[in-house]
């Protein structure tokens, strides 16, 4: 342990440390805190939320900010806080389902590419350089056109065209250390190929795509809700916040609130992911800040 | 090697690339459920009458041959046809570049008249608040989805102040120019959080450069050194970070076009979605992944025309 890292063991240094001097830290905490926010509010929802998000209530509605509403109701008379609440649910959910699939299936064609070289290597940079040139919504609406528009059809396209990123970043370090003693060391012992790869190698070069993946939740948080407020992703009523946002745009002379608080909602979750991402790239020594 | 060189060589090895974009591409139109030819004519179709479309299509050909019809009708530019719009895609896609182009051109120029200026203040004013400021906006801007920030825009300058059409495309290039604004900031907004970050970055680099301190040890201003040296070097970056991102560039427009019911190719391929038109959704997909393709050729002619050292 580095002596940086046993300073910060003491909280009231810690507290010192996030108000002026550890700015990485800072960066990190703000994040996690953000995103820990968001999680409690998704998961509690039902508790928190002061109304029911799908039920109409005509006789309340398009109100303005209020004491019983506090950010308003849309044209159905549902309340926003609520719907804004229930969207925790569904978009931390895309952020979270929506990376984790290309990561996995990424992470893993990129180290057996990297590992294995020869042909298993240059088809997969081949189907890479394909899959990149497509500009990335358009490859994922074209997609989900195929598909049904829905929630499913978001994570599908998502894995197809998403583990490009993931599989470049695994290749490149599963390159470097292919070479590099301990692997020789664990050959030598007379290890398996996959017991090298996955046990050995893949370890120390996961930190770069897990840093990656926080700044890649960003953008499926953006692109899901995008989808979704396009019509193509989460189908109404179901309460999602690009869904309230389109929703809304009807509206934008007499009911501001109604798209406004979604998006800030957004905004807000996007912020704690690029905060945790910028982070995590500087605990792990992998950006300067 | 001439450092021009690769304008000869790179469009060789964009061909494998062009080769897979069109295999997706048919295979994406070949992957869709359900029958194409009872698509085509419904479902109380005859049997005969569907072996006969059949036939004339190249459907009941083996799917190597159907891929070699597919090259062959489209280098002759032909993409099939609209079942929405009862026309040949082509035509149809050629009405839309404008409201795109003129999108996606506006938004790049609009990105660095706002980054050049705040990389700029950001690197100078290194460390003071300034700095913080501008960098806790690109920061945040990165999550700034860009179909909300474009109705905001709509409620601040549109619906309120009255300054912009809300949606929409004009009739005359000044009419077109001012439908654009909106839109163009929009993107440009989001963008520039990027280019901000990175020309900051680059400048800061270059600040502390050897040329730079060799410029001022002749005595040059400050304000010269950073004009004519640092910035000119700084900018070369920018120029591939555009072209990496010209992918996402587009993704934005189709989702600002629909935003603001501008009649680009973005928006014809999400009614096109809606509607089933798969020939359209093909023909859109695969002439924006082109459109990709060349644009990171020209972005990488730039860098070298600007960086006689870039060897490509």
């Amino acid at each position: 342990m580095s002596v940086e890292a046993l300073s910060r063991g003491n909280w009231l240094a810690r507290g010192f440390g996030a108000l002026g001097l550890g700015r990485a830290n800072l960066n990190l905490r703000l994040g996690a805190a953000i995103i820990v926010g968001w999680a409690l509010i998704a998961v509690f929802a039902p508790w928190i939320a002061p109304y029911d998000p799908i039920t109409h209530n005509l006789a309340d509605k398009l109100q303005g900010p209020s004491l019983l509403h506090p950010l308003g109701t849309d044209n159905f008379g549902r309340d926003i806080l609520s719907r804004v609440i229930y969207g925790a649910r569904i978009d931390l959910q895309m952020g979270v389902l929506g990376v984790l699939f290309p990561f996995l299936i990424g992470t893993t064609l990129g180290a057996i590419a990297g590992y294995a070289g020869g042909w298993v290597d240059i088809l997969l940079m081949r189907i890479l350089d394909v899959v990149l040139a497509f500009p990335f919504l358009v490859l994922m609406l074209a997609i989900i056109a195929i598909l049904q528009p829905g929630l499913t059809s978001f994570y599908i396209a998502l894995a197809l065209v998403g583990w490009v990123s993931y599989a470049r970043l695994v290749r490149a370090q599963v390159l470097v250390l292919k070479t590099s003693d301990f692997v020789t060391a664990a050959r030598s012992l007379g290890f398996g190929r996959f017991r090298i790869l996955f046990r050995h190698i893949l370890p120390n070069c996961i930190a770069g795509s897990i840093v990656f993946s926080m700044s890649d939740v960003v953008l499926v948080v953006l692109a899901g809700s995008s989808i979704s407020y396009l019509g193509l992703g989460v189908q109404p009523p179901t309460a999602e916040w690009g869904v309230m946002i389109a929703e809304g745009q009807n509206f934008i002379t007499t009911a501001w609130w109604i798209t406004t608080f979604p998006g800030l909602a957004i905004v807000l979750m996007a912020f704690g992911f690029s905060l945790l991402a910028d982070g995590l790239a500087e605990r792990f020594g992998l950006r300067q800040p | 090697m001439h450092r021009y060189a690769f304008i000869l060589t790179r469009p060789l090895q964009l061909i494998p690339v062009l080769f897979g974009i069109s295999v997706l591409c048919f295979f994406l139109v070949k992957s869709i459920p359900g029958d194409p030819v009872r698509l085509l004519l419904g479902t109380k179709s005859t049997p005969e009458a569907v072996a006969r479309i059949r036939a004339q299509y190249g459907l009941d050909e083996p799917l190597l041959t159907q891929y070699i019809y597919f090259l062959k009708n489209l280098s002759a530019g032909e993409m099939g046809h609209s079942l929405l719009y009862k026309m040949p895609v082509l035509p149809l896609i050629a009405e839309r570049v404008v409201p795109t182009l003129m999108l996606v051109v506006g938004s790049v120029l609009l990105t660095l008249l706002i980054a050049v200026p705040l990389a700029s203040l950001a690197a100078l004013k290194r460390g003071t608040a300034t700095d913080h400021a501008i960098r806790g906006f690109t920061t945040a801007g990165l999550g700034f989805p860009a179909f909300w920030l474009g109705i905001m825009l709509i409620i601040v300058f549109s619906v309120k102040l009255g300054l912009f059409p809300v949606a929409g495309f004009g009739e005359s290039w000044l009419s077109k120019l001012h439908h654009m604004v909106l839109p163009c900031l929009t993107v440009a907004l989001a963008l520039s959080a990027i280019v901000t970050r990175n020309l900051r970055a680059s400048m800061i680099a270059e600040l502390a450069s050897d040329h730079a301190t060799a410029a001022r040890a002749k005595g040059l201003p400050e304000s010269w050194v950073f004009r004519r040296h640092v910035l000119p070097n700084s900018l070369i970056p920018t120029i591939n970070l555009l072209a990496i991102n010209v992918g996402w560039l587009i993704g934005g427009s189709v989702v600002v076009e629909t935003v603001f019911s501008l009649p680009g190719m973005g928006q014809l391929l999400v009614r096109a979605i809606f509607t089933r038109d798969y020939m359209v959704v093909q023909g859109v997909t695969l002439v924006f992944a082109c459109a990709t393709v060349v644009l990171n050729f020209v972005a990488d002619l730039l860098t070298v025309a600007a960086d006689p050292r870039v060897k490509i």
